[in-house]
Order: structure tokens, then C-alpha cells, then sequence
């Protein structure tokens, strides 16, 4: 290993953002006390920190980076990822922000329990965010991995994501949620000066967002290539010869490129009967993302730290300003990659377009000298800034479900608040240690591929039982739990196996691991129909799960909890009524 | 407004009101979720069937970049304003309902 060719100014940049992280969670260590302090801030977080809050932990690696690779590779089509992204918060604001804040539990897995009065159906939904969890934590250590390899090089990928998870567990068991609060809040807007001050460099020097996308011609353009405008203060868009890897500029700049085609093309279909099968991606890809969204553990658990439901939806609406904005910068970083680093699209994996947003400011470097490392520092302290915060958030929730649920709930009842709190430190520990073993596992494995997962089983899981419980009065726990593990279990497998057939393809180790699934790959080229419903569940796995929950809860019509109309009162009268439940409340009570 | 709500029988606890009031909230939701689905299905949906009118060219961009990758943005914004706002004065009528028919 050598650190001869290691840019002081990137190594400065990054060191610094985890100093920050570190010290922040320590000096908040001390003014954290109580249990609910370390559960959910006290619930007295305001709405402009919980907005950036949420808005940081949000914003992972794969928003930092993926992005801006996938549509330098596939073009158009990757835009629907930051789109959904950001506007998946829309669902959220309106049929599930408000109600869940009012009901007033803790976590998911409360608002399970509370609300069909159900201890077991409480337990599968810990499952659930310990599962979902675990997947998101997974491609956060890859971009862990990935970057320290990138900052020093010859580093083993390993070790990367070991020092990070170790950095974040330590950091999460010693400040609880109140320090994240702040860490995240700060996280976000340190990736938004990393992602918005570089590119506006180098749209500066290298031309503006248009003019670098219209270098790319169009079918509907005509014969004649678009006229360039001359914009004053800006710099000439140049484009590099694109190497023979590259997908072609008709196929990039319009709708189903090579992202929604690729199943249909392995097949041999006809351009006429690709179409329809594209649509069908496209459709289905918005569906897992926006209800997706709406369904994370760990974003919805930051919505108890309102202190009321129209803080709340003051604090999704800020949430979609702050990552709205953000996620215009990522897809710059992609078109101008796409003129000026086309070489990237030679290589695979971490050295590929995955990195185009921590290798295109070098280039101001080599025009401008130091400024262009200091912008390279930059971009490389978002990049830590996106997986610690994320990573941090997970870790926060699926520490909380085992703490405060397997080990408050089911273990031991009659824990003191102390107790629960030395209980956080350890399952902390504990979480942070299986994550770090897992994100070591998965280094061939695709970042968006992961992250595309976990949007999927949310969406089928998830969201259906919120939506459902939230709006209908009659579901019994048995149809909910029914519609919730069939939907994200039948998520869950299809996407597996797509999974284990790309690998079988892998030219690496990985490759031999999975060769005996080699055989599906056949059976795609069979079936592009079927390939694409695997690989993109939601459009019928959402659905499935609702269809089942209305079924079995009509058929289990006896056993609707008897107070269901006091839920549902609780769940939409407007909270100056005085009739809220506070779980919070009753669980500092003795032992029930 | 009494101290101990889970108890009292009253005019909050009649399914009139509750169905009401949901109802309600899930007439605001669900007609702000469709101009959201509109531009949702809309766009594939416009790219499908009109792709050289979405492929046109603004400032550089073709229509349907410009759209997805920009106008989006604020338009899920506004949505979501007008909801804001609409939500909080729904909820403020029905405090004022509620109080109204307890005076009586």
C-alpha cells in the first residue's frame, strides 16, 4: 500500500467532516439524559432542524454518487430515481405524516401494536425493520468501501468499511438520537455545499447544464444539430469522443434508453414490441420509489420528534424543498461526465461512472491548480457526509426496534429506563457489528441495485399496511399482517432472484459462487415480460398486498378491534381535541 | 372541553363525526394526490406517444429533460403547499365545530 499519490487537501476535507460528526456526538452525549432523550429527542426537535435532519439522513451514498453515474450511464431514464426520491415524500405528507404523528408511538412497530392491540403483530413488524434496514445499511457500506479505497489507494475494501462502521456505532452509542439530530441536520447541508458549489464551478468553466445536454443529438432534433447560445459568464460546452461502450446519444437523452430496455434487448425483440415493456418498467420503477419512500423505517420514525402533527407537515414540506433542491445537481455531474470523462464508461464498478462525482473537479484541477483539490475535498467530504448519515440513521432505528421492542417489549417489561438505556449502547454495538459484516460481503454487488431493493419490500410491506390502517377502519391485525409479509416477502424473492442470476454473470469470484443460477438468465431471454415484473416488483406486489388486506379483513370481519372507531378518532381528530394517546405515557407506567 | 375524553359520550364520539371528518381529510388528500399521479403517469405517458414533441428542444434541453429533471420539482412543491394550508384550516373548522356543539 502506498499514500504517496494522496491529495492532502481531500484527505484535510474528509478527516474534517468526520472530526465534526465525532465531536458533535460527544458534546450531545451530555445533554442527553433521559430514555425518551435517546429514543426520540425528547420530541422537542423544531421544525427547521428536524427538516434538515431528516433531509441528511436521508440523502445517502446512493443519492451522492449513484445518481450522478447511473445517468451518465443510462441517461433520461435514471432521472425518474431523484425525482422519486424527493417527491416520494409527497405520499408520505399526504395520507400518513399527519395521522401517525397524532397517534403518538415511538416506532412503526408501535403503531402496529397500538393499533390492533396485538403483541404478535408487533414482533413481525420488528422483522420488518430490522430486514429493510439491514438491506439499505448494505450498499451505504459499499459507498463507505468504495470511497476510502478512491481517497487512499491500495487501501483493501474492508478496511474502509470497517473504520466507518466503527466510527458511526460508537458515535450512535454514545449520543443516542439527540446527537444525530444535530449531526444529521448539519450532515445535509454540508452535502448540499459539496454537491452545489463544484458544479457550479464547473458549470462556470464548462458550460451549463443545456448547453452541455444539447452536445447530445436527438432524433427529434432533425438533421441539423441544435444551435449552441452563447451565454454570458459561462464557458463553452466541449464534448471528448465517446469509447464504443458508451450508449449512443438517441438512446441516452430520450425516454426508454438502455436502463428499461435491457431485458427486452437480451431477448431480441423488435424496437416496436420493446416500447410497451419499457412503459411497464417505467411505471412500476415509480410506484416502488414514491411508495417506497413513504414506507422507510428510518425516515418515519423522525416524525414522532414533532412536537405536534402540523409541525409535522411543516417538516415533510421543508423535507421536500431542502432534498428537491438537491437532487438537481447529482444528474449535472452525469451530463457533463458524459462530455468530459467519457473514458469512465470503459471501466465497471467503483472505478467506473460510479465516480464521477469525486473525479470531475480533478479537472479544475489540472486548469486551475490547487482550487481544483480544494473542490475535489469537497465533493469528497459529501460523499462522507452521505453514507455516515444515513448509516447513522439506520443504525438509530434498528437499535431502537431491538432495545426499545425485542428488549422493552418482549424481554424484559419491567426494565428501568436506565436499563433500556445501557440496553441501547449494547444493541448498538451489536447492529453496528453484523452491518460491517454484511456491507464487507456485498462489494460486487451494484449500490442502486441495493438500494432499488430495499424501496421495493418498503413499498410492498410497509406502505400498504400504513395506507390500509391508517384510512380504513374495518382491516383486522390478520389481514394487515397477511398483506404486509406477502407483499414484501414476494418483493423481497423476485428481486433475490434477479439478484443470484447477474451474479452467476459475474466475471470475478462471485461468478463461480452463483454459476449453478446461470440457468435463469436462459429463462429471461424466454420470458422479457416476466424479467422485468422480477426486477421491478412494486407494480404487482404493491397491489397484491392490499388486495390480500381487504380480503382476509373481510373475512376475519369478527375480529376488528373493538375500540376501532377510538383509533381511528385518534388517528384523524385534530389534535387541539385533546384525545391523543400517549404511548410514551404509558409505557414509563408500571409493567401491563 | 372535558378532562377525561376516552369516557365522556358526546358529539366527538359519534361515528357521524368520525366519518365525517375523514371523509373530508381524504377528499384534501386524495384530490391533491391526483394532480401528483396526473404528471406521474402523464409524462412516460407523453414521452410514449409523443416523443417528438417531448424530444423539442428549450435552452438545450429537450422538453421531457427539462420536466423530469427540473419543473418537477416546484411543482410538487405547490401541491403540497396548497395542501398544507388546506389541512390546517379543515382542522381548525372542526376544533371550532366541535366547541360549537358542546356550547349547546
Amino acid at each position: 500500500m502506498s499514500f504517496s499519490n494522496i491529495d492532502p487537501w481531500i484527505l484535510t476535507l474528509a478527516g474534517i467532516t468526520v472530526i465534526v460528526t465525532l465531536l458533535m456526538g460527544f458534546r450531545s452525549a451530555k445533554s442527553s439524559k433521559s430514555a425518551s432523550d435517546f429514543f426520540v429527542a425528547g420530541r422537542s426537535v423544531s421544525v427547521g432542524w428536524n427538516a434538515s435532519a431528516i433531509s441528511g439522513e436521508y440523502l445517502s451514498a446512493a443519492s451522492f454518487m449513484g445518481i450522478a453515474g447511473m445517468v451518465m450511464s443510462v441517461g433520461y431514464d435514471a432521472l425518474w430515481y431523484p425525482v422519486c426520491y424527493a417527491c416520494g415524500y409527497l405520499f408520505l405528507l399526504l395520507f400518513i405524516a399527519g395521522p401517525l404523528r397524532r397517534f403518538g408511538a415511538y416506532t412503526i412497530p408501535d403503531f402496529a401494536e397500538g393499533r390492533y392491540d396485538s403483541p404478535l403483530f408487533r414482533k413481525i413488524a420488528v422483522c420488518f425493520v430490522l430486514f429493510i434496514g439491514f438491506f439499505y445499511t448494505m450498499p451505504q457500506m459499499k459507498g463507505a468501501g468504495t470511497t476510502l479505497a478512491y481517497i487512499f489507494p491500495g487501501l483493501p475494501y474492508w478496511v474502509g468499511v470497517a473504520v466507518v462502521g466503527v466510527v458511526i456505532t460508537l458515535n450512535v452509542a454514545l449520543g443516542g438520537m439527540k446527537g444525530i439530530t444535530l449531526v444529521q441536520a448539519v450532515q445535509y447541508w454540508i452535502k448540499m455545499f459539496a454537491i452545489s458549489v463544484p458544479i457550479f464551478v464547473l458549470m462556470f468553466v464548462y458550460g451549463g447544464y443545456g448547453k452541455n445536454l444539447s452536445l447530445n443529438h436527438s432524433a427529434a432534433d432533425g438533421a441539423a444539430p441544435p444551435a449552441i447560445e452563447q451565454t454570458i459568464g459561462l464557458g463553452n460546452a466541449i464534448r471528448h469522443p465517446l469509447p464504443q461502450k458508451a450508449p449512443k446519444d438517441e438512446a441516452w437523452i430520450s425516454p426508454f434508453g438502455p436502463l428499461t430496455t435491457k431485458a427486452a434487448k437480451a431477448a431480441g425483440l423488435s424496437a416496436e414490441e420493446t416500447r410497451p415493456l419499457s412503459l411497464l418498467y417505467t411505471f412500476s420503477l415509480i410506484v416502488a420509489l414514491v411508495c417506497g419512500t413513504a414506507g422507510l423505517p428510518h425516515i418515519l420514525v423522525r416524525f414522532y420528534t414533532n412536537p405536534d402533527g402540523v409541525a409535522a407537515k411543516k417538516t415533510t414540506m421543508w423535507v421536500m424543498i431542502l432534498i428537491g433542491v438537491f437532487y438537481v445537481f447529482p444528474p449535472v455531474f452525469g451530463v457533463i461526465g458524459r462530455n468530459l470523462l467519457p473514458e469512465l464508461y470503459a471501466a465497471t464498478g467503483s472505478k467506473g461512472p460510479d465516480k464521477v462525482v469525486l473525479e470531475l473537479p480533478t479537472l479544475i484541477r489540472e486548469k486551475y491548480g490547487v482550487l481544483g483539490s480544494i473542490l475535489s475535498g469537497i465533493t469528497c467530504a459529501g460523499a462522507f457526509a452521505a453514507f455516515m448519515s444515513t448509516f447513522s440513521g439506520l443504525l438509530v432505528s434498528m437499535t431502537s426496534a431491538l432495545a426499545h421492542d425485542v428488549y422493552g417489549r418482549m424481554l424484559k417489561p419491567s426494565a428501568t429506563p436506565e436499563e433500556r438505556m445501557k440496553m441501547f449502547k449494547w444493541c448498538a454495538v451489536l447492529v453496528g457489528g453484523v452491518s460491517v459484516l454484511l456491507g464487507s460481503l456485498v462489494e460486487p454487488l451494484e449500490i442502486n441495485f441495493m438500494v432499488g431493493q430495499a424501496f421495493a419490500i418498503a413499498a410492498a410491506s410497509y406502505f400498504p399496511l400504513l395506507f390500509m390502517s391508517v384510512w380504513w377502519r374495518n382491516m383486522t391485525m390478520k389481514g394487515a399482517a397477511t398483506g404486509m409479509l406477502t407483499g414484501g416477502l414476494c418483493a423481497l424473492i423476485s428481486a433475490a432472484v434477479v439478484n443470484v442470476s447477474t451474479l452467476a454473470l459475474d466475471k470475478g469470484p462471485m461468478g463461480k459462487v452463483f454459476s449453478s443460477f446461470a440457468g435463469i438468465n436462459d429463462f429471461w431471454k424466454a420470458h422479457p415480460l416476466l424479467r422485468i415484473l422480477a426486477e421491478q416488483p412494486a407494480i404487482w406486489a404493491v397491489p397484491l398486498a392490499i388486495l390480500l388486506m381487504v380480503i382476509i379483513s373481510k373475512a376475519t370481519r369478527k375480529t376488528v378491534p373493538a375500540d376501532a372507531r377510538m383509533k381511528m378518532l385518534v388517528l384523524h381528530a385534530p389534535e387541539a381535541l385533546g384525545l391523543k394517546q400517549e404511548y410514551i405515557q404509558e409505557q414509563q407506567g408500571p409493567a401491563h | 372541553m372535558s378532562d377525561s375524553p376516552f369516557t365522556e359520550p358526546g358529539l366527538i364520539h359519534s361515528d357521524a363525526f368520525l366519518n365525517q371528518l375523514m371523509k373530508r381529510q381524504l377528499r384534501l388528500s386524495v384530490s391533491c394526490a391526483g394532480a401528483f399521479i396526473l404528471l406521474l403517469v402523464g409524462l412516460p405517458l407523453a414521452n410514449y406517444l409523443a416523443p417528438q414533441f417531448m424530444g423539442q428542444r428549450v435552452a438545450g434541453f429537450t422538453l421531457s429533460w427539462l420536466v423530469l429533471g427540473v419543473l418537477f420539482f416546484p411543482y410538487v412543491w405547490i401541491i403540497s403547499k396548497i395542501f398544507i394550508n388546506r389541512s390546517m384550516a379543515l382542522e381548525k373548522q372542526e376544533v371550532e365545530n366541535v366547541k360549537q356543539q358542546e356550547r349547546i
